[in-house]
Parts: C-alpha cells; structure tokens; sequence
C-alpha cells in the first residue's frame, strides 16, 4: 500500500534527517513510528505527502510514485492521504464543520469552497462523521471553542472526510492528557479497522504506542533500528532507540500514573468525563 | 558578612560610553553644534510680534465658528472629501491585498516576492503631498488627483502590513489544508484568510480615518475635497470660516477613530 525506498532528507541547515529509509506498510496496518527528539519522525511523515521534500529515494502510494508528482498531480495524491496534527492544526477562526469540509478542498473547485457550496454528499458525511466522533451538535461552532479533546476529534473527521486510502499522525496525544489521549488512540483505531486504513502514527508515548498500534518502527538519528511488533518491544530494544535509561522503573510508574487516573475518572462515562471538563474550560471563559 | 565590606564607594557606571574623555568630547560637541544652530535661526521679532496678533485672530475665529456664510463651499467640500476618503480606501485596499500577499515572505515565490516589495517600497517612500503635487500636474486640480493620491499611499501602507501579518500566521494551521490536497486559493482562502482578516478590517478602517486627514493635507496642493476649501478660507484671512472647517475635520475624525475601534473589538 505505503512504500518507501532509502527515503533521504537532508536539510539546507546541512542536518541529515533521514539515511535511506525503507519500509512498506500493508493494507489496513497500523504503524508506530517512535524515537527521540530529532530522529526524523516527523520529517519522515512529511516527506511522505510532501510537505517536506525528500532529498532521495521513493514514497510509493500504491502504484503511484508520489516523489515524481508536481502541481496538480501531486494536489490530487495528497488528497488520498488523510493528516492528523500534534496542536490539531484546525483553522480555528472557521467553524467545527468548516474544518471538517476543508478535507474535501482537493475535490472541489474554488469557487464552491470558497462560497461553501459544497456537494450534498459532502455536507452529509461531513455530518456522519461529526457524529461517529461525537461532535453532532458542535457543528456550527468556531474550532477555538473546543477542548483540546474535541479538537483532535475535528481534525480525525476532518482527515476522514478526503476518503484517505493513508492516515498520517503526528504526535496526536502530545498535547492531551493521558485520559484523552487513550481515548484518541482508541477511535483512531477503531476507524482504522472499521475501513481498514493503514495508518503511520508518531508517537513519542511508548506504553501508549504498544496498546494501540500493530507494529512498531525505532528511528534513530535519521535510520531504522528496530521494526517488529509490539510484543518484541523490550529493554534491550527501548535502550537501542533512546539509549540507556531505567525502562522497568519507568514503565511501573507509567502504568500506576494510568491506573491512578482510570479510577480518579472511574465514575464518569468516557464520554461524559470528556464532556463535563469542556464545559468547565467554557465557563471559565465566559 | 567581612568587615572589609562596610564603607566601599559604589557608583553607578557610565551608560553609553566608557570612556571618559571621549564622553566629555561627544556630549560637549553636541552642546556646541546645537548653540551654534540655534543662534543660526534668524528670528525677526517684530514679524513674531504681528503673527502673535493674527494667532489671536484665528484663535478668535475658532472660538467664534462661522459655518454659515460659507457652508456651501464647505458642505460640497465635505463631501468630496468624503467620497474621495471611501473610493481610495475601497480600491486601495483591494489592490493591496493581491500585492500583501505577493510580499509576503512564505507563501509568495522569490521573483514575486521582490516585485511586490518593490511596488512598496515604491508607494511608502513618497510622502502623500508629493504624489499629490505630481497628481495634480498629470491630471489637473480637483478630486480625480486626490483620489489617485490617497488611493496609491493606501496600497503601500495596507500591503506592507498585510504582508507581515501573513509572515506572522500560525504555519500548522496553512499547512493541515495544503496537506488535504488543496489549491493555491484554496490555501489563501482556508489557511490564511480566517488568521488575517480581523486585522485586516481593522487596519482597513484605520486607514480611512488615515485618508479622511490625507485629504484634507492634499487638498492645499490642489487635490481638491475640504483641505482646498480650508486654504482658501485661509487665503482669503476667513478665520471663522476656517475654524468652522477645522472643527468639522475634527469631529469626523474623532467619530471614525470611536466607530473604528468598535468595530474592530467587534470582529476579533
């Protein structure tokens, strides 16, 4: 579905993001890119639709080689491949379904974006999809009255709604509490499955990283150092990617960290727990 | 706490300049050179006297406003002002946006770029009464001139704030919509527009309260509207007439400067 050949990047600064990287990712796979700062995570994301451009090697999507495109070509692949956010990255002057509809901005012509005239069946699955992430009834408000929750929730439906046959994630709980950012995790998987999406996640999370995603690839300083499954994920492995660190002790105190927080919102519906500090941040804000 | 401590002189070291003697010299220069120019100012004492005497007639007049002998001439005045204020900051302003967006650094290419800082820099180095003046000499006295005047000042001013203001944008934001596959358009009207228009509108109206003075200054040079109607009353020693107009200006300006911020607090 998604394969890259000895992808290079090297920046004018003269840093040399990524050494030839080569992966392929299968239909319907989920992928967990982790690393520490600066290994080229994010430039490897981006290289993929281009909003970084590679220096050397190939991104095939499909049969298409995404490296060779330009102009409207390249408009037209990128369209396929849906880009969830670290800060959400939602236009947040426009409304929740504005943003949603922004996803489409590579299928219609100027003029309907530009007036909002978009076709029916846009407007309608933007509508079902506000609804498969529990937004329904925010759709006429502006982005920046959401919690932080709610935002990453605008940008999942706001990728969905481009039809992506690829999701790309940059750091999606990086900014959410450990709560949210479970709950983020689990709708990104879900849909994932429910459409059988590959999806290539960064994710600077590890523990959050070996519950949700199928496989697991370390960089280090612009290379691979690792690819297999979560399962094989262990010290010896963490040490090789990040260096050496108390990983047993971390791991103990992570796991406490979420059991604490699990019954501290242990009376609360998942939804509802959500909800109620939304409404708090409001109220604070009136 | 040493005893050695108790006593020591402190004193506060020298700003700008170290040195001692190179401050003595700097700072005595400079006394110099401003005793020497000022005494170069030729002051003739008895013309300040008579000009003491026609001040007060003009103070005189404004606290004596006569709207009425001349409220003709001032009315249409007014009201070239008025639609020469509004038509150069409408056309202004929507030539200033395609050339804002073109001069600004991160979404305009090089060429491009260099263009449009030109057509700035070009607009910004000329104070607005020598465009007039050149204006009035292409296309004669009247409104016509001043409306090009003001019209091409509301350009520079507009695109170059335009510009920094678009230098400054959220990046993630423009950047999640060229990732969905957007046009260049596109782009402009999703990624940057909703960051920039509320100080867009504002600066908008800013300069039209900027215009409305403009055309009062230009008038003087023959670009017609309330400033040419200003001179002559002052030509022709009609200080009531003037201080009437004085006033108008004032109260239109301070009515703009009220509503501008108001709308401005009301579209952030």
């Amino acid at each position: 579905m998604l394969r890259l050949e000895t992808l290079a990047k090297r920046y004018k600064t003269g840093d040399h993001a990524l050494k030839g990287v080569s992966l392929e990712v299968g239909r319907g796979q989920i992928v967990g890119l982790i690393g520490p700062s600066g290994a080229g995570k994010s430039t490897l994301i981006r290289c993929i639709n281009r909003l970084v451009e590679p220096t050397g090697g190939k991104v095939f999507l499909g049969d298409l080689d995404l490296t060779a495109m330009g102009g409207a070509d390249l408009r037209r692949a990128r369209r396929r491949i849906g880009m969830i956010f670290q800060e959400y990255a939602l236009v947040e002057r426009l409304t929740v379904m504005e943003n949603v509809l922004s996803g489409r901005l590579g299928y219609v012509p100027f003029w309907r974006s530009f007036l909002r005239r978009y076709p029916q069946a846009d407007v309608d699955k933007a509508f079902a999809l506000l609804e498969r992430v529990g937004l329904a009834e925010h759709a006429d408000k502006r982005a920046d009255e959401l919690s932080g929750g709610q935002r990453q929730r605008v940008g999942i439906a706001r990728a969905l709604e481009q039809d992506p046959e690829l999701l790309l994630i940059d750091e999606p709980t990086a900014s959410l509490d450990p709560k949210t950012s479970r709950q983020i995790m689990r709708l990104i998987r879900e849909i994932c499955e429910e459409q059988s999406l590959p999806a290539v996640i960064n994710i600077h999370d590890v523990l959050l990283a070996k519950m949700f995603v199928d496989r697991i690839i370390g960089l280090t300083a612009g290379e691979v150092v690792f690819d297999g499954p979560p399962g094989e994920l262990d010290d010896a492995v963490l040490t090789r990617i990040y260096g050496a660190e108390d990983w047993t002790a971390m791991q103990t105190a992570a796991a406490e960290d979420a059991e604490d927080a699990a019954v501290a919102h242990g009376a609360h519906g998942r939804h509802a727990g959500e909800g109620e500090r939304s409404e708090e941040r409001l109220a604070g804000l009136a | 706490m040493s005893t050695a401590a108790a006593g020591r002189r402190w004193r506060r070291p020298p700003v700008l300049i170290k040195n001692r003697r190179t401050r003595w010299l700097v700072y005595g220069g400079l006394v110099i050179y401003l005793a020497l120019a000022i005494s170069t100012v030729e002051v003739n004492w008895l013309r300040v006297y008579e000009g003491l005497d026609r001040g007060w007639r003009f103070v005189q007049g404004f606290l004596a406003p006569d709207f009425v002998s001349r409220w003709k001439d001032i009315s249409q005045g007014l009201a070239e002002s008025l639609s020469m204020t509004v038509t150069s900051t409408v056309v202004g302003v929507l030539l200033a946006v395609p050339v804002g967006i073109g001069a600004a650094r991160n979404v305009a290419p090089m060429p491009i770029y260099l263009f449009c800082r030109a057509i700035i820099a070009l607009s910004r180095t000329f104070q607005e009464v020598i465009i007039a003046i050149f204006f009035v000499a292409m296309f004669g006295f009247g409104p016509f001139a001043g409306f090009l005047t003001l019209a091409f000042g509301t350009i520079g001013f507009m695109a170059k704030l335009l510009a920094e203001d678009i230098e400054d944008i959220d990046e993630a934001q423009a950047e999640a919509v060229r990732a969905t596959g957007a046009s260049f358009p596109q782009l402009i009207n999703y990624g940057i527009q909703p960051q920039v228009m509320p100080r867009l509108i504002g600066l908008s109206l800013y300069r039209l309260d900027i215009n409305f003075r403009e055309s009062a200054v230009i008038g003087i040079v023959g670009a017609g509207g309330i400033g040419a109607t200003l001179n002559t009353a002052i030509d022709r020693y009609e200080y009531d007439s003037a201080g009437a107009i004085l006033l108008l200006i004032i109260l239109i300006v301070m009515a703009a400067e009220y509503s501008s911020s108001h709308v401005r607090g009301w579209v952030q």
